[in-house]
């Protein structure tokens, strides 16, 4: 394949998503591939072309399980896609299921393919449990010796401390460079801003009132129910607290800096499984099968900055992709940012609207600008909904589409942080047709 | 050197001087052993033995599907005389014991099913490699037949892995996998594809010991051992089969318990002489009859290209749900739609437990689930091939549907209904392409009922018919076509035959004892019981359904059971009292009528039911009409079905019972008119 691009547009013609669940301390109802599979079945069977017809399932994924190797391929199979269709993974943190749309709009504008599955899943609540080195290396003496006597000399050797587990949920949210977990990096955004409790707990409130309010409208419509083995149904985000209010957040104890911090559980976004696909289109396929549009990916921007602060990734993302399309603050009539915690949403708003930060870290003359509150996560964020991590970039994506057409306007952008210091953000144009765009 | 040409099989000579049996009958798919392959094979095994350029002989199937399916059924059921019949068996006999006794090794090459013959040809064969794969299945499926394995498998195979194993296989008719059969014994090894082959070289090439029954195993087969098996096994088997409906299975039990395994020949011949006089009697006859139905069923729909794979399946429900399960796991993409989620979960359930049930790996059941999509926006429809409505039983509410669904569904797409109770020509007033319209009606509980009515109204279209008809082949259920009638063929027959049940109830006559009579006569279960499993406000709904086009009385008792919540199994109560899913019945006592009378009773109005939906057109096979009775109500399977059972009566006899039934008890058992049409 050459990589002359013929500078294809990409378009989103469709996606769903699974409901949320919030994960409850143990293993949920559903494996990762399980998630997305269940999505992606109920996505294409509104389709009017079959599964086989997809050219390449890209999705992103953080926490496969041990069963789920390349799930982007095991995904693919168990969707019917065949065995002709290929399908990879992608992993970018937090922003893994952005990056799957970014790969996938890429092959698509290079014209590898006209139909392109993508999305992302995690099923955080499946995170494994694992040995740690000490238990490692005494299973390795144990399988090792041969003989009873090596054996029972092995045995004497046995530690109970051996035992405990290694949580790899929590060492995945934790930064291996600076050492700080994902709630401690919030808490540097808190201090830098000077973001108080009692901002990010309202922050957090109106989270779950904007959620609440959009599914009772209606607005919710990509969200599909999942069905367990056992007879439920799950067809609403399990996190949602409707009924949540500043005096119920006050009460609750920081958990990262337990004694002088301020980032909760209530005000961060939850450990949840779920999954969120989308299918992207070239010009040709949409003509092809007459497929509604969505939306237009236009762009997508990936940054870097200090992993101590990565929450104010989607600020360093955003500005350039928006000074590359000639688009200001003002121009964008959505936004969807990810809340990994309320504190790091209030930090990006905040440091745009800083002339030092602006100019420091960004090489603007003065503050970027501010973005009302009121064109910010509509309906709701992380925080209610959830933040299955390879999940999210592309459900705020998908999300932004239908606030974009819900509300007939042109321009959103869907930005996320990412642990590791990064962020990722991606201009989504609100188009109807092909041919709106090219005339 | 080139091998001598034959019609069913064909022999390579390889480079390591092992040659390849392959059997590939003439002019069939399928291997089977019929008079001409065997004189065939007596030739070839005759000429083996004589050969002392080869080191071994391969054994296998050069059919792509399969390796030996067995005896010819036609042939065996064509016998009219016993003599002819124990020749036949004694000359495969001989030439198996010729083919276990030839001076170089033997390997049974089993790729694909290996079934009764097949099966036996292989015992006699030094050793026995199996492909392990999911087509590999390994049965002595005789018993079903109503008749034994002949060819040496009550001998051989007891004297290879001792008698419980080998009983629990002939006995039970069961099959097995390549993976199970090595781990009973009776398959050297089971391999994957890639080594099917060397592993059968490298059998002649190594020679390594035969297989033999433990020590515990042969003591089994011994002298002292046999009495003490034999009489845990007539136990179990009493539970299972009536001794004078089903001989088959006893008959290998006495034989067995007489000879052993040790005196071959001896054996040998008593098998022989067994079987021969069992394919004479009326039992195999009739079950090879039912089995051939089976298979005459599965050509109904012959020349049909239509090759269904997305089915779309409205309500959730108990039939619904099922329908859509069992779809799901013959391999179709499925669609089930319901107002809510909340309908859909309960059905989603179910599936993931009958899946547990039949495929047991996680491996299996996954792919299974992925394709069972519950789907409330009803997207589904407008990529189905096959759209079935299973909603409630309301004209108005399924007019609606099928008006929307006509403009949803592919054009190629068949719309189906599996209404029990609704018209057809009723529903399709609403479409304006009512051709499009058929019945499939399915039975309760749909993964274990293998019959489906196809239901034909005035308006349906023969392609519509032809294409359910395909369907349901392709599901691997049984199809019947059967017109448009209140009740279409088996709840209409299977009505009178309750209500006569509940009318003994009424008389005094205690439920056991109907149950036990109509059990006796080899249904499956009686009618009392029948009814409250299937609930008996069901039962009543179809009968107030019946009685409004044929008229007839409905019980008091049940209208009064059903008010009084009542139902059946499913409320705890009915007919009879059930305790953690298990049947109470009283002991019975004294009988106000001729025990005899009860099964007349019973049974007779089945047969004219059956008669008046001959006469009315309702089926216009009557070979079709027994499948459809066998496979839909359980119809004592032995009798070959109620038209055969008869035509063995005597057409007159059954008519003069009526009359007198009639006469003794009431007008509902006056004689069809349409007896008059059969002979």
């Amino acid at each position: 394949m050459q990589y002359k691009t013929k500078n294809n547009d990409v378009y989103i013609v469709d996606g769903s998503r699974s409901s949320f669940l919030k994960a409850k301390g143990k293993p949920g109802a559903f494996a990762a591939s399980d998630l997305a599979v269940y999505t992606g079945r109920e996505l294409l069977k509104r389709q009017p072309f079959g599964a086989d017809a997809i050219g390449e399932v890209v999705t992103g994924c953080a926490m496969a399980s041990p069963d789920e190797a390349n799930i982007g391929r095991l995904v693919s199979l168990r969707l019917g896609c065949g065995d002709s269709t290929p399908g990879w993974t992608v992993h970018r943190n937090c922003a893994s299921g952005m990056q799957a749309l970014d790969s996938a709009a890429k092959d698509v504008a290079l014209g590898r393919h006209d139909l392109v599955l993508a999305g992302g899943m995690d099923a955080m609540s499946r995170s494994p449990l694992l040995f740690n080195d000490k238990m490692v290396n005494w299973l390795a003496g144990w399988y090792g010796a041969k003989s009873f006597l090596a054996k029972l000399k092995m045995a004497s050797k046995f530690k109970v401390s051996y035992l405990a587990p290694v949580i790899a949920l929590l060492r995945g949210l934790t930064d291996p460079v600076c050492g700080l977990n994902m709630g401690q990096t919030a808490e540097n955004i808190a201090h830098q801003f000077n973001i108080t409790r009692a901002e990010m707990d309202a922050y957090a409130v109106e989270s779950h009132k904007r959620l609440a309010n959009a599914f009772e409208k209606g607005y919710m419509g990509e969200v599909e129910p999942l069905y367990d083995t056992k007879g439920n149904v799950f067809a609403t985000d399990t996190g949602l607290r409707a009924d949540s209010s500043t005096e119920k957040l006050a009460r609750l104890r920081p958990i990262f800096d337990r004694k002088f911090g301020s980032v909760t559980a209530g005000n961060s976004s939850q450990v949840t499984d779920g999954a969120a696909l989308l299918i992207l289109a070239s010009a040709d396929a949409v003509k092809k099968y007459n497929l509604p549009v969505l939306g237009r990916i236009v762009d997508t921007n990936w940054a870097g900055c200090s992993p101590a602060f990565m929450g104010l990734g989607p600020v360093y993302a955003a500005t350039p992709l928006l000074r590359r399309n000639q688009l200001s603050l003002n121009d964008i009539d959505y936004w969807e940012t990810n809340e990994a915690f309320a504190a790091q949403v209030l930090g990006c708003l905040k440091a745009w609207e800083s002339d030092d930060f602006c100019q420091k870290e960004l090489g603007l003359d003065k503050a970027f600008g501010t973005i009302d509150h009121a064109k910010l996560n509509v309906d709701g964020g992380a925080i209610a909904i959830g933040h299955p991590i390879g999940a999210s970039g592309a459900r705020i994506v998908l999300h932004l589409c239908h606030v974009l057409k819900r509300n007939k306007a042109k321009y959103g952008v869907a930005n996320i942080c990412i642990g590791g210091g990064q962020g990722g953000a991606m201009l989504i144009e609100n188009v109807d047709s092909v041919e709106e765009v090219q005339s | 050197m080139s091998e001598q040409q034959y019609k069913n099989w064909r022999l390579e000579l390889d480079q390591e001087h092992i040659l390849w049996l392959y059997f590939d009958k003439a002019g069939e798919s399928v291997n089977s052993f019929s008079r001409d392959v065997l004189e065939e094979l007596n030739s070839i095994v005759d000429d083996l033995a004589k050969r002392e350029d080869i080191v071994g002989v391969i054994l296998r199937s050069g059919k792509e599907k399969g390796f030996i399916a067995g005896a010819d059924i036609k042939q065996l059921s064509s016998f009219t005389e016993v003599d002819d019949a124990v020749a036949f068996i004694r000359y495969g006999q001989k030439l198996f014991d010729k083919l276990e006794n030839l001076p170089m090794p033997t390997v049974a090459l089993i790729e694909g099913f290996c079934m009764g013959g097949g099966f036996e040809i292989a015992l006699a064969c030094t050793y026995r490699v199996a492909e392990d794969n999911d087509g590999t299945r390994l049965a002595l499926p005789e018993v079903k037949l109503g008749i034994h394995p002949g060819w040496g498998g009550t001998v051989r195979l007891p004297k290879l892995i001792g008698a419980p194993m080998a009983m629990d296989l002939i006995l039970s008719g069961r099959s097995v996998s390549a993976r199970a059969a090595k781990k009973m014994g009776f398959v050297d090894a089971a391999v994957p594809k890639r080594h099917a082959v060397k592993a059968a070289r490298e059998f002649i090439i190594k020679r390594p010991p035969v297989h033999r029954a433990t020590a515990l195993q042969s003591f089994t087969n011994s002298f002292l051992g046999r009495p003490f098996i034999a009489k845990m096994i007539r136990k179990q088997l009493a539970r299972k089969a009536n001794k004078k409906h089903y001989p088959g299975p006893y008959a290998v039990v006495e034989n067995w318990l007489r000879h052993g395994v040790n005196n071959h020949d001896e054996a040998m011949i008593t098998e022989a002489n067994s079987i021969g006089e069992l394919l004479l009697s009326g039992t195999p006859k009739n079950l090879i009859r039912v089995y051939n139905l089976s298979e005459d069923m599965k050509t109904l729909a012959k020349g049909c290209d239509f090759k269904p794979k997305r089915v779309h399946v409205i309500g959730a429900g108990v039939m619904g749900g099922d329908i859509a399960a069992w779809c799901a796991l013959r391999g179709m993409i499925v669609t089930l739609e319901d107002r809510e989620a909340k309908f859909i979960a309960p059905a989603i359930k179910r599936a993931h437990k009958l899946y547990k049930k039949k495929l047991r790996s996680k491996l299996k059941i996954t792919p299974v689930m992925d394709r069972l999509i519950p789907d409330v926006s009803g997207a589904g429809a407008k990529t189905a091939d096959v759209i079935i409505e299973a909603i409630y039983e309301n004209l108005e509410a399924k007019q609606e549907l099928f008006k929307r669904l006509e403009k949803e569904a592919k054009p190629d797409a068949i719309l189906a209904t599996n209404t029990s109770s609704i018209p057809l020509d009723e529903i399709n007033t609403a479409m304006s392409n009512p051709g499009r319209l058929v019945g499939i009606h399915f039975f309760n509980p749909v993964a274990m009922m293998p019959l489906v009515e196809v239901v034909k109204g005035k308006k349906s279209s023969d392609e519509t018919v032809k294409k359910a008809l395909s369907f349901v082949v392709e599901i691997a259920r049984q199809p019947i076509e059967v017109n448009s009638s209140p009740g279409f063929l088996v709840n209409r027959v299977l009505m009178p035959y309750m209500m006569e049940a509940m009318t003994l109830l009424e008389e005094g006559v205690p439920a056991s004892v109907v149950d036990k009579v109509a059990t006796n006569f080899g249904m499956p279960m009686g009618p009392v019981e029948l009814a409250d499993t299937v609930g008996l406000d069901i039962c009543l709904s179809v009968a107030k359904n019946l009685s409004e086009h044929f008229g007839g009385t409905i019980p008091e008792r049940l209208t009064k059971m059903v008010e009084a919540g009542n139902l059946g199994r499913k409320s705890g109560k009915g007919f009879y009292y059930y305790k953690n899913g298990k049947t109470v019945k009283n002991k019975a006592g004294s009988l106000p009528i001729d025990k005899k009378d009860v099964e007349q009773r019973l049974v007779g109005r089945m047969l004219n039911e059956a008669v008046a939906c001959y006469r009315e057109g309702v089926i216009d096979d009557l070979n079709l009409l027994d499948g459809g009775m066998i496979f839909g109500t359980g119809f004592a399977p032995f009798t070959g079905g109620p038209i055969n059972y008869a035509r063995d009566k005597g057409i007159n006899n059954i008519t003069d019972n009526l009359i007198k039934l009639q006469q003794k008890y009431g007008e509902r058992f006056a004689p069809d008119a349409g007896w008059e049409k059969i002979d």
